[in-house]
C-alpha cells in the first residue's frame, strides 16, 4: 500500500480572538469623516460592544492558523454519506464575485437587474429539465428550508380542497429534517418501516394512508443508497387516498438524466444545489434547496416569482394562492449563481456526472464488502453503507474506524446514520474521485481492518495525528460553555 | 470534462470489478417508467472562458454601486468590505468543509463560530447566540415559534415597523399551524404603539424591530417594561443592521429576552439579497428551546481545549419530528464572514464606523429637511429615515435612474398611507459630495 496521506506536521496554535489584540489597533481602513458629527440623543446612545482591536495581519494570521486545522474537499477524499462532498469548482467563485451581482441590492427597479432575473429564470428552468417536474421555486436558503416549503404546498393544496389533513408518511430511512418540517406544519409524523431490501414496500404504505394522511415524503435514492423501486405504486397509493408524493432530492447526483421524477410520481421536490449541483458546503452553509412541482401545484409557489415576456424579466408577487414569501429576498442568489456556473459547464453532461457517482459508490461497495458487513448487498446508487458487525469481535466501533481514517488523511464518512443500520458507515464518494484516490481510500479501510483484528488500541486511540485528541462532547453538553 | 477525472479504461476496470457490462448496467434497479428516455436538453457545455464571457454579460445587465448611487437599505446594506474577508474567507479548508461533525479535523470551523457566537452575544448584550439562521425574516419567524413553544400561548404580536418583508415571512411560517398575529400599529413619531396591547397574558412574543424599518430607533426600555407585564411573554427584539449597535445601546441591556436580524451589513456582499446572515441571540432560560446548532468549548483527551457541537438533542436530527426546528445547514461562511469582520473593525473600529454611517445619513436628513422636503417622522435615526417627496416625485426618481442615482425606496407598495415617503439610506461609502449632488437632483 502507499504511504498514508495522513502525516504529521509543523501545526501552529492560535488563541481565542479576544485573547491577542490591543486596544487601539485596526484591522480594516475606516474613512475620515467628510460631514458635522451630530450628537445621538444620550438616552439612546451606548458604549458599543467590547470586541477585541486587532490589527489587519493578527485577522489573516488568526483565520489562516485556524483554517488549517480544518478538512475540505480541497484537502481530500471527503465521503460523507448524503452530503454529496463533490468538487466545488473555483470558476464559480469568479462568477458569484462579479462585481454586478455581488453588490446588486434586491430592491433594485427589474429594469435594473435584468442579468439577476434572467439567470434566476434560466435556471428554473434547467432544473426543471433536470427533474422533469415543471414548476420551480429558488427562494428555500437550504435543503431543510425547501422541505418545509413543501410541507406548506402539501398544506395549502390540501386547505384549497377543504382539509389540511393532519398525518404525514416518513420512511424509518428519512432524514430527521423530513419529521420536523412536517411538524412545522402541523403534521403528525408516521414512521413507515423499509422492508428487508431496504425499500418500501407498497403494503406497508397502504395499511397506513388514509384521508386524513396529507401524503407521503420520500428520499430517492433512499438513505441506504438504494433506490426506492416501488415508487411507482407507492405514489398511485397515496394519489388514490388524494395525498400528495414528497420527493427528497438530496440525493439527486445519483440520477441526474437517468430517473424522470414526474414519471415516478413525484408531486413536490427539493434539491440541494450544495449537494448535487457543486456549490460549497462552507462548514455547513450557506446552502440552497429550490423547490420543483407539478404543474398542478405551480399556484402554490412562494412569491415573489420571476415573469418573461419578450426576452424582459419582472417580479411577480400576483399569485392569490401562494404559500407566501419565505426568505427576505429572493433566496441565496450568489449559490444560484453558481449552481448556473455548474451546469452550463457540464449541460448534458451532468448524466455522466450521475453514472461516474454511482460506478465509484458500487466499485467501493464491491471491494469492501469482504471486509465490512454489507446490511443490504444490491446494486447501489450514489452511496453503500456497510457496519461494524464484523469488527465487534475486536471491541471496535465505526467511531474508531471513523477516527483512525482522520490519521490517515481521509474524512470520515457519515457515521451512525441512517438509523435503521446499527454502526453504519455511509460511503458517498461521488464523481470527483479518480479511481486512484478510490483504490487508495479502499487500502485504507482495508488496513486498518487488520489493525482492528491485530492492534486495536491504535484505533482506540485515533485520532493523534490532529490538533485535538477526541474531544468530551458529555462535558460540552452538561455544563454548556457557549461563548467565551 | 475536467470536474470528471473518469477515463475509458478506469471506467472498464471499475465495471469489471461490479460485475457489469456498461455504465448502463448500473441502474438495473430502476423501474423502466421511472426512466428518463431522452438526453437532457440543456445548453451545451462550456468552457470556463466562454462561461467567463456569458457571466460578464449577465452581470454587466445589472446597476451595482459603486457605478450606481444607490441609496437603498431596507435590509441589505452597502459597506465597504475589506479585501482580507474576500480571500481568508475562499481559504478551501473553511469553504469546502461540512457541518463540523468531525470536531478533531473540525477546528477551525468550531473555533471560528464559537468566537463568532461570543462576538454576537457581545454586540447584541445576550447570553447566548446560535450559529446561525437563514436570514433576518427566517430569524425572526423561528424566535416567535420558540416564543410559542415556550409559553404554550398561540398569540403573537408585531410591530408594523418591522421590515415588511420580514412579517411576510413570519405570515408564511405562522400560517399552516393557525397561530393568531396581532400587527401593532405605528406612533406619529415612527416608533411603535403598544397602546392598544390589552390582554399581554395571552401572548407568546411581542416583536418589535430597532432600528426599525423606517429607520427610527425604538425606545426598548419603554417597550420592555411594558410587554414585562406578563412576565411569560418573550420580548423579542429584530434589526436588519447591526451596525447600529456600535452607538446604540443593545436590546440585551434594555430587557429583550430574544435578539434576532440580519447580519448582512457585517462583511457579507449584497449579493441582490443572498446569502444573508440570521443572527440568534436569547437569554440563558430560552436556551433549551432555541433552533439552530450551538458549538460549545470542552477538552480533549489530553485536556486540551476544543470545541463541539453541543446541545444536539434539540436538533432534527436526534430528535425529529420533536425538534425545536428543521434548520440544519445555518449560513456557516456568512457567520464566519460577519465574524472576521468584528474582529477587523473591533471594538475601537465599529464605534467610528457606526458613527460615521449615523452621521452620514444625518447629513442627508437635514439636507433633504432644509432643502424643503418633510421629514415625517421625528425619533431618531441611524443610518436610514424617511423623507417625504411632493407628489408625482415619480417621474423625477425615474429620471434619476437615467442618471444611475437610486434615490431610495418607494413605501407605497408595503404602507398606502405612505405613498409618496421613500426610505433613505446613506452608510460609509457616500461621500459628502454624493450626498449634496442626491439633494440637489431631487429638487424641482
Amino acid at each position: 500500500m502507499k504511504e498514508p496521506i495522513g502525516t504529521t506536521g509543523l501545526i501552529l496554535n492560535e488563541p481565542l480572538l479576544w485573547e491577542k489584540g490591543s486596544k487601539g489597533r485596526l484591522g480594516m481602513s475606516i474613512p475620515e469623516s467628510d460631514v458635522p458629527a451630530v450628537e445621538m440623543d444620550s438616552d439612546l446612545a451606548g458604549d458599543g460592544p467590547d470586541f477585541p482591536d486587532l490589527g489587519e495581519l493578527d485577522v489573516v494570521r488568526h483565520y489562516t492558523r485556524l483554517s488549517t486545522w480544518n478538512f475540505g474537499v480541497d484537502s481530500g477524499m471527503y465521503p460523507l454519506g448524503s452530503c454529496t462532498m463533490k468538487y466545488n469548482p473555483k470558476t464559480n467563485e469568479r462568477q458569484a464575485g462579479l462585481p454586478g451581482f455581488a453588490n446588486a441590492h434586491p430592491l433594485l427597479p427589474p429594469e435594473l437587474s435584468q442579468g439577476a432575473l434572467k439567470l434566476y429564470y434560466a435556471l428554473q428552468q434547467y432544473l426543471a429539465e433536470v427533474t422533469g417536474l415543471p414548476a420551480v421555486t429558488l427562494q428555500p436558503a437550504a435543503g431543510s428550508h425547501g422541505e418545509l416549503t413543501g410541507m406548506m404546498i402539501f398544506h395549502a393544496y390540501h386547505q384549497s380542497l377543504g382539509n389540511p389533513r393532519s398525518k404525514v408518511l416518513i420512511p424509518d430511512t428519512a432524514h430527521g429534517t423530513n419529521p420536523a418540517s412536517a411538524s412545522l406544519c402541523g403534521y403528525t409524523s408516521i414512521p413507515v418501516k423499509s422492508n428487508a431490501n431496504g425499500v418500501l414496500s407498497p403494503e406497508d404504505v397502504a395499511a397506513v394512508m388514509d384521508e386524513e394522511t396529507a401524503g407521503i415524503m420520500v428520499t430517492n435514492p433512499n438513505t441506504l443508497g438504494l433506490f426506492e423501486d416501488n415508487i411507482g405504486e407507492i405514489a398511485d397509493i397515496v394519489h388514490n387516498k388524494g395525498g400528495l408524493v414528497y420527493g427528497d432530492g438530496a440525493n439527486m447526483n445519483a440520477v441526474m438524466g437517468i430517473v424522470n421524477l414526474a414519471c415516478t410520481g413525484v408531486d413536490v421536490l427539493h434539491l440541494n444545489l450544495h449537494k448535487t449541483f457543486s456549490t460549497p458546503h462552507g462548514g455547513g452553509g450557506p446552502g440552497s434547496g429550490p423547490v420543483c412541482v407539478t404543474e398542478k401545484l405551480e399556484r402554490f409557489l412562494p412569491v415573489p416569482r420571476v415573469l418573461e415576456q419578450g426576452g424582459r424579466y419582472t417580479l411577480s408577487d400576483d399569485f392569490p394562492d401562494s404559500i407566501g414569501k419565505i426568505h427576505a429576498f429572493y433566496g441565496n442568489f450568489s449559490i444560484l449563481v453558481r449552481a448556473y456556473s455548474y451546469i452550463r459547464s457540464l449541460g448534458a453532461d451532468l448524466k455522466k456526472a450521475s453514472q461516474y457517482a454511482v460506478l465509484n459508490a458500487n466499485y467501493i461497495k464491491e471491494s469492501l464488502k469482504e471486509t465490512f458487513h454489507l446490511p443490504y448487498d444490491r446494486p447501489c446508487m450514489h452511496e453503500c453503507v456497510f457496519n461494524d458487525a464484523k469488527q465487534e469481535e475486536f471491541k471496535v466501533t465505526t467511531l474508531d474506524i471513523a477516527k483512525r481514517l482522520i490519521d490517515k488523511g481521509v474524512h470520515p464518512p457519515t457515521i451512525y446514520f441512517p438509523l435503521v443500520v446499527p454502526g453504519a458507515l455511509m460511503i458517498e464518494p461521488t464523481e470527483s474521485e479518480c479511481k486512484e484516490d478510490i483504490d487508495h481510500f479502499i487500502e485504507t479501510l482495508k488496513a486498518i481492518a487488520a489493525e482492528a483484528r491485530e492492534n486495536s488500541e491504535i484505533l482506540h486511540a485515533a485520532p493523534v495525528n490532529t490538533k485535538v485528541k477526541r474531544l468530551d462532547e458529555t462535558l460540552a453538553a452538561r455544563k454548556p460553555c457557549l461563548r467565551g | 470534462m475536467r470536474y470528471l477525472p473518469h477515463t475509458e479504461q478506469d471506467i472498464q476496470a471499475m465495471l469489471e470489478v461490479i460485475g457489469v457490462d456498461s455504465l448502463e448496467g448500473l441502474f438495473t434497479t430502476i423501474p423502466k417508467d421511472c426512466r428518463r428516455t431522452e438526453a437532457l436538453n440543456l445548453p451545451d457545455p462550456m468552457t470556463e472562458w466562454e462561461l467567463n464571457r456569458h457571466m460578464d454579460a449577465l452581470a454587466a445587465d445589472m446597476a451595482a454601486a459603486p457605478e450606481y448611487k444607490v441609496y437603498l437599505g431596507a435590509g441589505s446594506y452597502d459597506h465597504y468590505i475589506p479585501e482580507t474577508i474576500r480571500q481568508l474567507i475562499l481559504r478551501g479548508e473553511f469553504f469546502t468543509a461540512y457541518t463540523p461533525y468531525q470536531p478533531e479535523i473540525s477546528q477551525g470551523t468550531l473555533q471560528a463560530i464559537y468566537e463568532y457566537q461570543t462576538l454576537v452575544t457581545g454586540l447584541l448584550g445576550m447570553d447566548v447566540a446560535n450559529a446561525s439562521m437563514y436570514d433576518g425574516a427566517s430569524g425572526l419567524a423561528e424566535a416567535l415559534l420558540m416564543s410559542i413553544r415556550v409559553s404554550r400561548r398561540k398569540k403573537v404580536a408585531v410591530s408594523t415597523a418591522i421590515n415588511p418583508l420580514y412579517r411576510q415571512v413570519v405570515k408564511t411560517y405562522l400560517a399552516p399551524t393557525g397561530y393568531e398575529i396581532i400587527d401593532l400599529p405605528c406612533l406619529e413619531d415612527g416608533r411603535t404603539d403598544l397602546a392598544g396591547l390589552t390582554n399581554p397574558e395571552e401572548l407568546a412574543g411581542v416583536a418589535v424591530q430597532s432600528p426599525n424599518f423606517f429607520g427610527c430607533i425604538e425606545d426598548l426600555k419603554a417597550l420592555g417594561e411594558k410587554i414585562h407585564v406578563d412576565p411569560k411573554t418573550l420580548f423579542i427584539v429584530a434589526f436588519s443592521e447591526p451596525l447600529a449597535y456600535g452607538m446604540i445601546k443593545s436590546p440585551g441591556s434594555l430587557g429583550a429576552d430574544v435578539v434576532c436580524g440580519e447580519g448582512q451589513s457585517f462583511g457579507i456582499p449584497r449579493s441582490y439579497g443572498g446569502p444573508g446572515l440570521g443572527m440568534f441571540a436569547a437569554t440563558k432560560k430560552c436556551l433549551r428551546a432555541m433552533p439552530g446548532r450551538l458549538i460549545g468549548q470542552t477538552v480533549d483527551r489530553d485536556g486540551k481545549r476544543g470545541f463541539v457541537l453541543t446541545l444536539a438533542t434539540r436538533e432534527q436530527h436526534i430528535r425529529r419530528e420533536k425538534a425545536t426546528s428543521n434548520i440544519c445547514s445555518n449560513q456557516g461562511l456568512c457567520a464566519t464572514m460577519s465574524a472576521m469582520y468584528m474582529a477587523s473593525m473591533g471594538g475601537t473600529g465599529i464605534r467610528r464606523l457606526a458613527r460615521l454611517n449615523h452621521d452620514k445619513a444625518q447629513y442627508l436628513k437635514n439636507g433633504l429637511a432644509r432643502a424643503g422636503f418633510e421629514i415625517p417622522f421625528a425619533a431618531p435615526t441611524f443610518n436610514e429615515f424617511v423623507v417625504k417627496f411632493p407628489a408625482g416625485f415619480e417621474t423625477t426618481y425615474r429620471e434619476l435612474l437615467t442618471k444611475k442615482i437610486v434615490a431610495g425606496l418607494p413605501l407605497g407598495t408595503w404602507y398606502p398611507d405612505l405613498a409618496d415617503c421613500y426610505l433613505m439610506c446613506a452608510t460609509e461609502t457616500a461621500s459628502k459630495e454624493d450626498l449634496d449632488e442626491l439633494i440637489k437632483e431631487v429638487q424641482p
